[in-house]
């Protein structure tokens, strides 16, 4: 089997996902189009050279709609003859259509791909595709179709998370991304989103509150409890787990991802195509895994998906040295921590998507980019990068870096 | 076709009534026949060019109950016979067709080109309901007694002729779901503000109105056969849909804990029927009417909750012998809250009450029992104001047994205390009339023996009521060893005449359903000592499809009865009859603690002044061992539950305490709320299969101890093949 190396990865700032976020005047396609552009123009990329785009994106209708990776591909000037693929594997699609686009690579039949991901939660809006999983009920009853923060606070719930716990962690969250910008450890990564004049928009992640304390947190009345009362869906998490007699409401808005607008992408190519592009590999992908977890709970997919990868590659976390979880809700991250019973070290190290936000399609995308530039940076080898996702599910890469 | 079930007159205007009037019956009802004449009609009026349009009325007091449920036996035998012959797909096939029948004869008068109109002169419910949807026009008379609506899931069925996509088509889909998933059924005013129903007359007006509505130009198409018909609520998948479902499929698991087949049914068809057209709505509708048919639910609904249930409350244990007996006045000696309750049901149903106490003034605390009971139902609008009065002018308070001496039933509901009762007894039987018939409320004293008490045996039985009288439909009637017929058929006729529905019991320590529920109740004090999560007993049990969880019915029950009841069991049948970590449980909680149930506001719960009912923390201390709750199987501890009360109500029948399966499974559900999709404690068994049931008993044995054996008869029963049903088969009832 050829081997799959990332050569380059960018993203854009994350702008805040709302009517008053920067981003909000930029399209879907034109996030997608200036992350793509970033990664041809800095690798000085041929026209028709890449092989496929490869986009994650979760709510892929109107201006999103339509396979936006073609069209974001034409737009940044790939080349008529470079396809485009537009994936949808909820929250971790940014993730998956890298594992798609090394997999191409790894299978032989491409030589340069582009992973990625894009995400106008402003524009286009969170549920905005609809789908049958909440609606159906020939799948929402028996899959115990939930809202996420109601799963998520199920999981704290189940596993003993305090509203505490959940809320000193999103303020650790908010400090590690303070200080890693501060460092400017994700110049390297972000692109400033510009107009047409070349005017920038906006250069930093925008949904960050450093200030971010206990008390400003405690301030916040939990999100969920009353869909979860009102809606039925906290007797749905109940016969799911009826250990449970009642569920603790613990998330809000301060320690869950942020709603943001961004975009990013990643090159991937085997060694001979870098080598004739003049590149070099900065790591190889050593393993990913996908894996279906418990739908209701449905939030717990990274560590299932963390057992089988490290299974697959014959692994375990004493040869891993940075870890990225997505922070979808603090109670996903620190049952994950649980589970493995490992702390904080190296998970995060820079903060994740409670401080800096979470463009959903993008996000898998970004952070393996950020894992790729702390391994770096602290001159370490192996990381590994997962998310969890709607409806049960987990994916996880393992990187090495050459 | 000459119509044995309408009338069929047209007037000069040409406007021809279909009047509904079925020989035979007091209630209309769409057996093949009727479905028959009615398309014969059908196309009749809509051929006959001198026909302008078509209403159709009932000449009966009622408009139609709806569809004849024993039509469904008959699909079984139409369809079995085709798999033989032709296999599975086409038998699916053949019941497709059969059951969409009157789908298609209601679709077929909503398209037929001529405007029909539902004169709906009464209650009118289900598939009579369904038909007045697909008329162009539904007038209501003003009539108090009228109720509309699709209480089909009450049986294990759903709307199957259109209902469920004419309703979802005229109220927003919440409120569709809402009422189909309850069975809701409505009074004229409430269908007319639902509109529902078009127009309320005057009964004396209804076919004038309904002819003037044809006369004056109403339209014969139904609003979502024209273009641009929009929903009430908008399509599924738009901003408000994606807001209604999935709240909608949450709230239908809270209610059903999607144990339903035809909720779950309603669901889909609404789901799926709204976003096509009428006559592909109907179809997915009608491939999903076939499929409940066919659930073993629906049909041990069908037999449990309509058949049997029919059966019992039109006598079917009452000896043929004994000339009907009317109770005018009923004594009830003990006015606490269960001789209270006895004489506020009795005097609701217009019969005089004696209630006596020991004293004037405990006497008419039971009466102002009735006071509060009767003023709560006028405040919800359940009673007219004048019955409050009506209601207390017949209940006599007193502290007199004289006042017995016309009474024709005396129940006596005395402290649970063989002395007392023994006392009562003397001072009462001088008093009655020689025809009079005497009843013990009693539920855990033997009724044989508390007969000795009494100078004619024949005429002493147990007339056992459940709590809250008001609300329990269930009584349980209990043959002493010397009961009489005439005693029995009183107590028959008496329990008919409140509206509650009998079930008659040889004697035995419990009786019938006391036995079982207080099996499910262990169960759960069991599950506690071996270190389940209290939370996950209850929420399981309730999964199971019981009402409320063990440790909840504990409290409700009281923990010191609950242990008194233990402690006496043990001292009559020895202690190898209790489990002692049982007895060690319930010592803790009422010796140590003084946790005796809601009565005390501590109990398995803590009982705030505020807000809900909360588990209390300590109960986490008394559990020596626990359990990872992800190692438990859920389905099994579900078992465990219903098992161990069909179990012991097979033992009901083998000790011979239950005679005709039908009781034990309508007063299963009836009296302790088991699980009613089931149809019942032996309808359980049945369902599952002897052999099945019985190797599950075994198995639960072996693991959990020798109160899940499976009594011989069972064995026998397993080894013959035969079901309770088959082998203690009751009388066919005249449907």
């Amino acid at each position: 089997m050829a081997e799959a190396y990332i050569y380059d990865h960018v993203r854009t700032p994350r702008g805040r996902g709302k009517i008053d976020g920067a981003l909000h005047e930029v399209t879907a396609l034109t996030l997608a189009a200036q992350a793509l552009e970033a990664i041809r123009m800095r690798n000085g990329l041929q026209t028709g050279q890449v092989d496929d785009v490869v986009l994650g994106c979760v709510d892929p209708v109107g201006e999103a709609g339509g396979d936006i990776a073609r069209m974001a591909a034409l737009r940044a000037g790939l080349g008529d003859a470079v396809p485009g693929i537009q994936i949808n594997r909820f929250c971790a699609s940014g993730l998956d259509a890298v594992n798609f686009a090394s997999a191409q690579v790894m299978a032989g039949q491409h030589e340069l791909t582009i992973g990625g991901g894009v995400e106008s939660m402003s524009r286009v809006g969170i549920g905005a595709s609809g789908g049958a999983w909440p609606v159906d009920p020939s799948i929402a009853i028996p899959a115990y179709f939930m809202p996420q923060g109601v799963s998520a606070d199920l999981i704290a719930t189940k596993y003993g998370f305090t509203r505490d716990d959940c809320d000193a962690f999103a303020v650790e969250s908010q400090q590690r991304a303070a200080a890693a910008w501060a460092d400017g450890r994700f110049k390297n990564a972000v692109v400033p989103v510009k107009d047409i004049n070349g005017i920038t928009i906006l250069d930093r992640d925008e949904h960050m509150r450093p200030d971010t304390t206990m008390q400003s947190l405690g301030q916040l009345k939990a999100s969920f409890a009353q869909v979860g009362e009102m809606g039925g869906f906290e007797a749905v998490a109940i016969q799911a787990h009826p250990e449970v007699e009642a569920i603790n409401y613990v998330h809000h808005a301060g320690n869950s991802s942020g709603i943001v607008d961004g975009a990013a992408a990643v090159l991937i190519g085997s060694r001979q195509a870098g080598a004739r592009a003049g590149l070099k590999p900065r790591a190889r992908i050593k393993a990913f895994a996908n894996i279906g977890s418990e739908p209701a709970m449905m939030l717990t997919g990274p560590v299932d998906v963390t057992h089988k990868v490290f299974a697959r590659a014959g692994m375990s976390f004493s040869d891993i040295d940075l870890v990225e979880i997505n922070e979808a809700f603090a109670s996903v991250v620190l049952r994950y921590l649980q589970a493995f019973d490992i702390g904080m070290a190296k998970v995060n190290v820079n903060g994740g998507a409670i401080a800096m936000g979470h463009p959903l399609g993008a996000t898998g995308a970004m952070i393996l980019g950020t894992l790729l530039d702390e391994l770096e940076r602290r001159d370490l080898a192996t990381g590994l990068v997962t998310l969890c996702i709607g409806g049960g599910m987990g994916t996880a890469t393992i990187i090495e870096r050459v | 076709m000459a119509f044995t079930n309408f009338r069929l007159e047209t007037d000069a205007d040409g406007i021809a009534l279909v009047t509904w009037d079925m020989a035979g019956r007091s209630m209309n009802v769409f057996d093949a026949r009727t479905i028959e004449e009615l398309s014969a009609i059908v196309e009749r009026t809509t051929a006959d060019a001198a026909v302008k349009g078509v209403v159709i009325t009932s000449a009966k007091d009622a408009f139609s109950g709806g569809a004849d449920l024993t039509m469904l036996e008959t699909f079984g035998v139409v369809v079995a016979d085709v798999m033989k012959r032709e296999g599975a797909e086409a038998a699916s096939r053949k019941l497709l067709d059969e059951v969409s029948r009157l789908s298609r004869l209601f679709r077929r008068i909503e398209t037929c080109g001529k405007p029909w109109v539902a004169a709906i002169n009464g209650l009118a419910l289900g598939g009579a309901f369904e038909l007045s949807l697909s008329c162009h026009q539904r007038i209501a008379a003003d009539n108090p007694k009228t109720r509309l609506g699709l209480p089909e899931i009450k049986v294990g069925l759903f709307p199957g002729a259109g209902g469920t996509q004419r309703l979802v088509r005229m109220l927003p889909p919440a409120d569709a779901l809402m009422m189909m998933l309850k069975g809701e059924l409505l009074n004229v005013a409430k269908a007319r503000a639902a509109k529902l129903v078009d127009a309320v007359v005057p009964p004396g007006e209804l076919i004038a109105a309904a002819k003037d509505w044809i006369r004056s130009g109403g339209k014969a198409v139904a609003p979502w056969d024209v273009e641009g018909f929009k929903l009430p609520a908008g399509p599924v998948y738009s901003k408000a849909g994606m807001q209604m479902f999935p709240a909608a499929n949450a709230i239908y698991r809270r209610e059903t804990y999607d144990n339903y087949p035809a909720a779950r049914a309603i669901m889909q068809c609404v789901y799926e029927g709204l976003q096509l057209p009428m006559d592909q709505a109907l179809r997915v509708e009608a491939r999903y009417f076939a499929h409940v048919v066919r659930t073993p639910e629906a049909a041990a609904m069908i037999r449990s909750l309509f058949l049997s249930m029919q059966d019992l409350n039109k006598g079917a244990r009452r000896p043929k012998n004994v000339p009907p007996t009317r109770v005018r006045k009923v004594g009830i000696i003990g006015a606490g809250f269960m001789g209270a309750s006895i004489g506020y049901v009795t005097a609701r149903a217009g019969i005089d009450v004696v209630l006596i106490d020991r004293d004037q003034q405990s006497a008419d605390k039971g009466k102002a029992h009735s006071d509060a009971l009767i003023s709560g139902e006028i405040k919800k609008g359940r009673a007219r104001e004048g019955a409050r009065e009506a209601l207390l002018s017949r209940i006599t308070a007193t502290p007199d047994f004289t006042a017995l001496k016309d009474c024709d039933l005396i129940v006596e509901a005395v402290f649970e205390d063989r002395k007392v009762k023994a006392e009562t007894y003397a001072k009462a039987q001088p008093m009655l009339a020689a025809s009079a018939i005497f009843a013990s409320n009693t539920s855990t004293l033997p009724i044989t023996s508390l007969a000795t008490e009494f100078k004619d045996q024949g005429r002493f039985i147990g007339i056992h009521f459940f709590s809250p009288v008001d609300k329990m439909m269930l009584v349980e009637i209990i043959l002493g060893k010397n009961t009489g017929e005439v005693a029995l058929a009183t107590a028959l006729d008496y329990v008919r005449a409140i509206g509650k529905t009998p079930i008659v019991v040889n004697d035995s320590r419990g009786f019938f359903a006391n036995r079982c529920v207080l099996n499910f109740v262990a169960e759960g004090h069991l599950m506690f000592g071996e270190g389940v999560p209290p939370a996950m007993i209850e929420n399981v049990a309730r999964m199971a499809g019981m009402p409320v969880g063990p440790l909840s019915l504990t409290d409700e029950i009281a923990i010191d009865l609950a242990l008194r009841i233990v402690k006496a069991t043990e001292s009559d049948l020895g202690a190898a009859a209790i489990d002692a970590g049982q007895k060690a449980l319930l010592i803790e909680m009422v010796e140590t603690r003084g946790r005796l149930g809601r009565k005390n506001g501590k109990g398995f719960y803590d009982y705030p002044e505020k807000g809900k009912k909360k588990l209390w923390p300590g109960l986490a201390g008394l559990q020596a061992n626990k359990l990872d709750p992800d190692t438990l199987d859920v389905e099994e501890m579900k078992q465990r539950f219903l098992v161990v009360q069909a179990v012991e109500a097979a033992r009901t029948v083998e000790d011979g305490v239950i005679v005709d399966p039908r009781e034990a499974d309508v007063g299963s559900i009836l009296g302790f709320g088991f699980a009613p999709f089931t149809g019942g404690t032996l309808s359980y068994i049945d369902m599952m299969g002897t052999k099945r049931f019985v190797e599950l008993c075994q198995r639960l044995e072996k693991k959990y101890g020798p109160r899940f054996a499976p009594p011989r008869l069972l064995l026998d029963m397993a080894a013959k093949g035969e079901t309770f049903y088959g082998r203690f088969a009751p009388a066919k009832s005249a449907a």
